[in-house]
């Protein structure tokens, strides 16, 4: 065999293989260009690069074999982009296949052009689809609807332009089921990027050529017209229960997709229908059905129907409530099927089928998986909290599963039997002992903390409680936070309880708590008990000691508006991950948040739809959302200073910080009423302002002062305040003898040192100089308060100018104040979601973050150079271009905007 | 929508990569191989999130089919439309393996081309996918212009399953009942769960477009029949009785789903199973009861600990239907621990051996008739281990085949008119089986 005479320096094997392809792209035998084209198509599949070979490629699309033909269109759609000068030889091959009397190849002609998103095609475009939208064959309009939605995700203007919506709805009407579900999928999606959401024109009639073509067109084409149906809001309860009955049938699908989808239209339309009418019953029962039948799918249906029976059985208990043995885990079910069949048994656990409940929860805390096993011993508790009844049994069960000695069964028994004793105090203290004789083999931070708690808690009836509690004092240091709180409260409840022979032990944990450890919330605690004792033991003893508030049977409960949300979204990714589509969704799709409807009577408001009866049980579920917030994986913070005891800190801290207030110290998983707590008044100035952070920019043009300028910014680098500027001389004469002075401002900055320019500054010459400031010279208020203002002088003259110092400068690095002193300040009634760190380059400290109505709420503090702490809340919103916040690259997540209302409360400490 | 679609061996090579929308790169591509094939741990979601990115798998044998997305689609549809994509390349080139789907690509790409539209799943039925996408892709220049717009009405049209003008020289339809039947039970014998999930899976030889109506033993049709006086004569099942044990007139049906060719809106209103089949063989109907079942067999175990050493396992198995029907493929897996170092069994019937490597004793028994019981008992050896872990106790399992249907239905009727062409319902030559098999049928021990 010869090779290609090219062997030479820099010919290496990559190029040889595409030579030989060029050769054979170009042979004259049609058989050897297919073979050609594959082999292209094969190594782009594999990743190669084979974009040279585009013009040998195109060249071959004039052809009438089919295959052909499409694998050059295959190869076209990739490389077009790359490409777009070449990709225009295409164009008139595309033209022409528009007109094909073949309506396969018209259609294959729009779909591939569609998919080409080159500019130049895309106006060549417009014409055959106008012609194939209007084609008297239903394959090319069916295509051709589709690829308006392709055409408007190249250039939205021009689909409106040209007219293709009207286009496109018009097809809602069209004779053949698909092209009607093509449209009504191509409308959808084009309506949630689009300001006028009801771009369907849903009304009554277009409904009704919905419905009817839900009854004829494919699987794919039902899910289209059901997830669209879903949007609609019907005027009454006679429309609605006329559409719930026309959706029903969809249910006894074989494809799981479409009977979510009509789930999902049945659930948002049930919240129309009145409660006590047949029909309301009868659509309840005939949903059970169904969705017991999806758990007989493939594993993957299986879990996608698992986290929204999750969903639904929150909302609607009562449909499923009698099939609990459906969600008994086989042995053989994929992990992700087990955890998610758990979770639902623990939600529908009552006191009719607890004893089944049980008896399968301690057949699966045998199991192997690590994860599972955990999960069903924490049922086991939540069973005994849930169904006082049935308490007795678990307690037994869960010491049975204690004397199992396995270490990671053992430790999660530990925690549940702690939410036992909190919920029915002074009933199972008999079995401390048992638990005690574990303590040694307690190697997590929950279950050390739930132990140091119950010693702490029952400390009189522990005869040698100081001794356990001491051993666990010799590696304090080394504890996670969590561990170390409770300690603390531990400890001091002793004391409360046994004074004279714990003295020691107290001090000892109070100095190790303020003195040695650079955790503020711990030193806080330390300190706020330490006054405690010190001024009034009494006091102490009540506020320590007090009766505490009782934990709630349900955890993990999603939060009301963001469930109902949830089920607007059934069947779809948000329900799977439980999220709503804006938190994994980027840029503008799905900006339209969606609502359940509201029946009508009750107040309609601008705002999100929630029912009365929603509205209600809000507050119970805001406890449960302080308690969601213990149980958060914090990621360690990002560049923390003192990262070390901070890691998992913050959160547990939170829960327990609140606690030590109201009563003790133990970080709970349980939710409960803390709200109470925030209360308290606060008095504090609101000081309405907006960061600003500015990029280099000039302060003093040229012009303004004879031939120098003066460009620069602020910064903070390690601890220090600087103010960074760029001094050019634009005059024809050097310039020497430079110095700076401020006027009085409110911060109290004036430069360190002189300004270092020590050389002639030549002409058309630049030098950068970093001016070190500090804050101790004069202060008055400014007006904006950050205004600086400046003069210069030269060997010419004096300058002045003014510029803004952006407030970040002053955040110093202490900024990160104990989370329950904020809470204590700030907080006067709201809910906290989670808690994460961000920001904090800027020495901006995020301590909370919750998530309202899909926006995230950050609260965040700083401290000032001159001790002044400032709270703020942040609202991020993807997608809401209103108005934006100018903000460094470390403050900016390339994909949502920070913007907003920045709110600030200064207080003195 | 669906954003792109790839293939991978079990190495993680990629085999497929088709993307239809803009926002899916190259570098997805990778980020499923990195995070998920070669993933450190097992991939505990078949749904995952990376980079904002989320990718839905399946896999079929070692060949991972993964969808991608940005977007916030319908994930059951994803997982149905990978299914469905499975289902047609099996039935264009049989099994999915790594050389069939190397062999194939350009089918492939060009099938994901029919199928999915910028991400939308269009008509996939493999009938009529077959009629314009063939290996020699030469049909299309051929074709009349009748033929093309026959294509194209088929695959948008109402009935995309089944095209005009078939004919047989002899009408003909098989039914199978084939039900699975699922059982846990504890050491006790107490039913903790038992439900049969059944299938209805008809092979059609018709002429013409036939109007089928179905019939079966269903609960409620039979009472509302009963109360309405008007008694269906018992000589309506002109399909040969089955075998099933018990003398049900009628069952429980707690739910089923149908073929895209039945009309649901029918069976809502008039609980009545009309449709016109496809051709050839495909699956009708499927359901599911729990009310009544006939388990087929009864697990008794027993399993004793000698010392620390030695276990004593005793599993008896009862057959529970006419004794003049025989059981089929019978086989116990009885789990040993991993410790395992010797097994010694005696059973009266079939053949029981001890594999290592599953960690199990397999006794097998070719046939059993009802009625009847058999016996295995085994001594295990164990090696003392210091592994503070209990042993899990696997449940027993146990797979058997039986000539009835576990969940007692029956088919009553299946009538065929075809109005156009000259045969009428007497002259389908009908057949139908019941195929009654093990699910997951297991006894705690």
């Amino acid at each position: 065999r010869y090779f290609p005479l090219l062997h030479g320096p820099g010919v290496t094997p990559k190029t040889i293989i595409i030579f030989e392809l060029k050769a054979e792209l170009n042979n004259e035998k049609k058989e050897k260009r297919k073979e050609a084209v594959k082999k292209v198509i094969a190594a782009m599949t594999v990743g190669k690069d084979v974009s040279s070979l585009f013009p040998d490629v195109v060249n071959c699309m004039q052809t009438d074999n089919l295959e052909l033909k499409k694998l050059v269109y295959l190869y076209l759609m990739n490389y077009a982009k790359s490409q777009p000068d070449m990709a225009i030889m295409a164009v008139n091959s595309f033209v022409k296949d528009c007109e094909d009397p073949n309506p396969l190849i018209r259609a294959l002609a729009v779909r591939t052009m569609g998919c080409i998103r080159v500019d130049k095609i895309t106006e060549y475009l417009c014409e055959p689809l106008r012609k194939c939208l209007k084609d008297e064959d239903p394959y090319v309009r069916k295509t051709a609807a589709v690829c308006v939605a392709k055409l408007h995700d190249i250039n939205a203007q021009m689909v409106e332009d040209q007219g293709f919506l009207d286009s496109l709805r018009d097809l809602i009407a069209d004779s053949n089921p698909m092209v009607v579900a093509n449209a009504v999928a191509a409308l959808s999606e084009i309506s949630e990027s689009h300001p006028n959401s009801n771009l369907l024109d849903l009304n009554p009639q277009n409904i009704n050529k919905l419905l009817t073509a839900l009854n004829e067109c494919t699987e794919w084409g039902q899910i289209f017209i059901l997830d669209c149906l879903s949007n609609y809001n019907p005027k009454d309860e006679r429309e609605a229960q006329s559409i719930c009955e026309r959706v029903t049938p969809r249910l006894s699908h074989a494809n799981s997709a479409v009977v979510l989808s009509a789930v999902k239209v049945l659930m948002k339309f049930l919240e129309l229908l009145p409660k006590e009418s047949d029909y309301y019953n009868t659509l309840l029962k005939k949903l059970s059905p169904p969705l017991v039948t999806l758990l007989s799918g493939e594993p993957e249906v299986q879990y996608v129907a698992l986290r929204n029976i999750n969903l639904i059985v929150q909302k609607r208990p009562e449909i499923l409530k009698q099939e609990i043995k459906v969600f008994f885990v086989k042995y053989n079910d994929p992990i992700y099927v087990k955890l998610e069949k758990l979770d639902i048994m623990i939600r529908l656990a009552s006191q009719a089928n607890i004893a089944q409940v049980l008896a399968e929860l301690k057949e699966y805390a045998t199991e192997v998986d690590v994860d599972f096993v955990r999960k069903a011993v924490r049922a086991i508790g939540r069973c005994a909290i849930k169904v006082e009844q049935s308490a007795e049994r678990c307690v037994s069960t869960l010491l049975d599963l204690i004397q199992t000695k396995v270490n990671y069964v053992v430790q999660e028994a530990i925690v549940v039997i702690r939410d036992i004793f909190r919920k029915y105090p002074n009933k199972y203290e008999s079995i401390i002992a048992t638990l005690c004789e574990n303590l040694d083999s307690l190697d997590e931070p929950d279950a050390r903390a739930a132990m140091i708690w119950i010693v702490g808690e029952y400390a009189e009836r522990i005869d040698n409680a100081d001794e356990l509690l001491e051993s666990f004092l010799e590696g304090f240091h080394d504890e996670s936070t969590q561990v170390q709180l409770t300690l603390l409260t531990a400890i001091v409840k002793l004391f409360l309880k046994k004074p004279s022979e714990t003295q020691e032990l107290v001090q000892q944990v109070l100095s190790l708590a303020t003195q040695d450890s650079d955790n503020p919330d711990l030193r806080d605690r330390g300190y706020i008990y330490w006054r405690l004792l010190s001024t009034d033991p009494v006091t102490a003893k009540e506020v320590v000691l007090s009766e505490k508030p009782l934990i709630s049977e349900e955890t993990d409960l999603i939060e009301p508006t963001l469930l109902d949300e949830l089920i607007c979204h059934i069947g779809s990714l948000a329900s799977v991950y439980h999220k709503p589509p804006n938190a994994f969704v980027e840029g503008s799709h799905g900006i339209h948040r969606k609502h359940l409807p509201i029946q009508h009577g009750s107040p309609v408001s601008a705002g999100p739809a929630a029912p009365i009866e929603q509205a209600q049980s809000v507050i119970p579920s805001q406890g449960d959302l302080l308690g969601d917030l213990l149980n958060l994986d914090l990621g360690p913070p990002v560049n923390v200073p003192q990262q070390s005891s901070m890691q998992m800190g913050a959160v547990d801290l939170l829960g327990g910080g609140l606690d030590s207030l109201v009563s003790d110290g133990h970080s709970h998983r349980i939710a409960n009423n803390r709200v109470y707590l925030f209360g308290l008044e606060c008095l504090h100035v609101h000081i309405s302002l907006f960061i600003v952070y500015l990029f280099p920019q000039i302060w003093l043009p040229a012009v303004k002062a004879k031939g120098l300028e003066i460009s620069g910014t602020f910064s903070r680098r390690q601890g220090q305040m600087y103010m960074d500027m760029t001094f050019t001389n634009k005059a024809l004469q050097h310039m020497t003898d430079f110095a700076i002075q401020f006027n009085k401002n409110s911060f109290g900055v004036i430069p360190t040192t002189p300004l270092p320019i020590h050389t002639p500054l030549m002409p058309s010459q630049s030098i950068e100089v970093s001016l070190p400031l500090n804050t101790i010279g004069p202060v008055m208020k400014m007006d904006p308060l950050n205004n600086l203002q400046v003069a210069v002088k030269n060997n010419i003259d004096v300058f002045y100018f003014s510029g803004l110092i952006p407030l970040n400068i002053f955040f110093v690095e202490d900024g990160k104040m104990g989370t329950f002193l904020y809470f204590f300040i700030f907080f006067m009634s709201k809910d906290i979601y989670t808690v994460s760190g961000k920001l904090q380059n800027d020495n901006i400290y995020t301590i909370a973050k919750r998530n309202v109505e899909g926006q995230d709420m950050l609260y965040q503090s700083l401290k000032l150079t001159n001790g002044i702490w400032i709270l703020a809340e942040l609202r991020i919103q993807p997608g809401n271009p209103n108005y934006t916040v100018k903000h460094p690259p470390n403050l900016n997540s390339p994909h949502s905007e920070l913007r907003s209302h920045l709110l600030f409360l200064s207080v003195e400490v | 929508m669906i954003g792109g679609l790839f293939i991978y061996n079990h190495k993680g090579e990629v085999l497929i990569s088709r993307v239809y929308r803009d926002d899916i790169g190259r570098n997805a591509v990778d980020a499923f191989r990195v995070n998920v094939i070669h993933a450190r741990q097992q991939v505990r979601s078949p749904v995952t999130n990376i980079a904002r990115t989320s990718f839905f798998h399946v896999k079929r044998s070692n060949i991972w089919l993964a969808a991608v997305t940005k977007q916030n689609v319908n994930a059951a549809m994803v997982f149905e439309f990978l299914y469905k994509m499975c289902d047609v390349m099996a039935s264009y080139f049989g099994k999915i393996s790594e050389e069939n789907i190397k062999n194939n690509f350009v089918l492939i790409y060009e099938l994901l081309d029919e199928i999915l539209d910028f991400g939308y799943p269009q008509n996939s039925e493999t009938g009529s996918l077959k009629t314009f996408i063939t290996q020699q892709g030469i049909k299309g220049q051929h074709q009349t212009k009748e033929e093309q717009s026959q294509i194209t009405s088929q695959v948008t049209g109402q009935i995309g399953w089944r095209r005009e003008g078939i004919k047989y020289r002899r009408n003909e339809l098989f039914l199978d009942v084939l039900e699975s039947v699922n059982l846990l039970m504890s050491p006790q014998g107490q039913v903790l769960s038992a439900h049969v999930s059944g299938r209805v899976v008809m092979k059609s030889y018709l002429s013409g477009m036939p109007e089928c109506k179905f019939g079966m033993n269903d609960k409620i049709i039979i009472d509302k029949a009963g109360k309405g006086g008007v008694t269906n004569e018992a000589g309506k099942s002109d399909l040969g009785g089955g075998g099933s044990t018990s003398g049900k007139q009628s069952i429980a049906i707690d739910d089923c789903t149908f073929n895209q060719c039945v009309r649901l809106s029918k069976f809502d209103s008039e609980r009545s199973i009309s449709f016109i089949p496809p051709d050839g063989e495909y699956e009708l109907m499927r359901y599911r009861t729990t009310k009544d079942i006939i388990l087929p067999f009864r697990v008794i175990p027993l399993v004793r600990e000698v010392g620390r050493t030695k276990l004593e396992v005793k599993v008896v198995i009862k057959s529970n239907f006419k004794p003049s029907l025989l059981a089929q493929k019978i086989e116990v897996r009885i789990p040993t621990p991993l410790n395992t170092s010797g097994v010694q069994v005696i059973c009266m019937k079939g053949k029981a051996k001890y594999k290592a490597s599953e960690n199990a004793i397999v006794w097998k028994i070719k046939r059993m008739a009802g009625m009847k019981e058999s016996q295995i008992s085994a001594e295990i050896e164990l090696l003392p281990t210091n592994d503070k872990k209990k042993w899990a106790r696997p449940p027993i399992s146990m797979n058997f085949e039986v000539p009835f249907a576990p969940s007692g239905l029956k088919v009553r009727y299946l009538k065929v008119f075809e109005s156009k062409l000259n045969y009428s319902d007497h002259d389908v030559i009908k057949w139908v089986r019941y195929i009654g098999r093990s699910g997951i049928y297991e006894t705690r021990c």
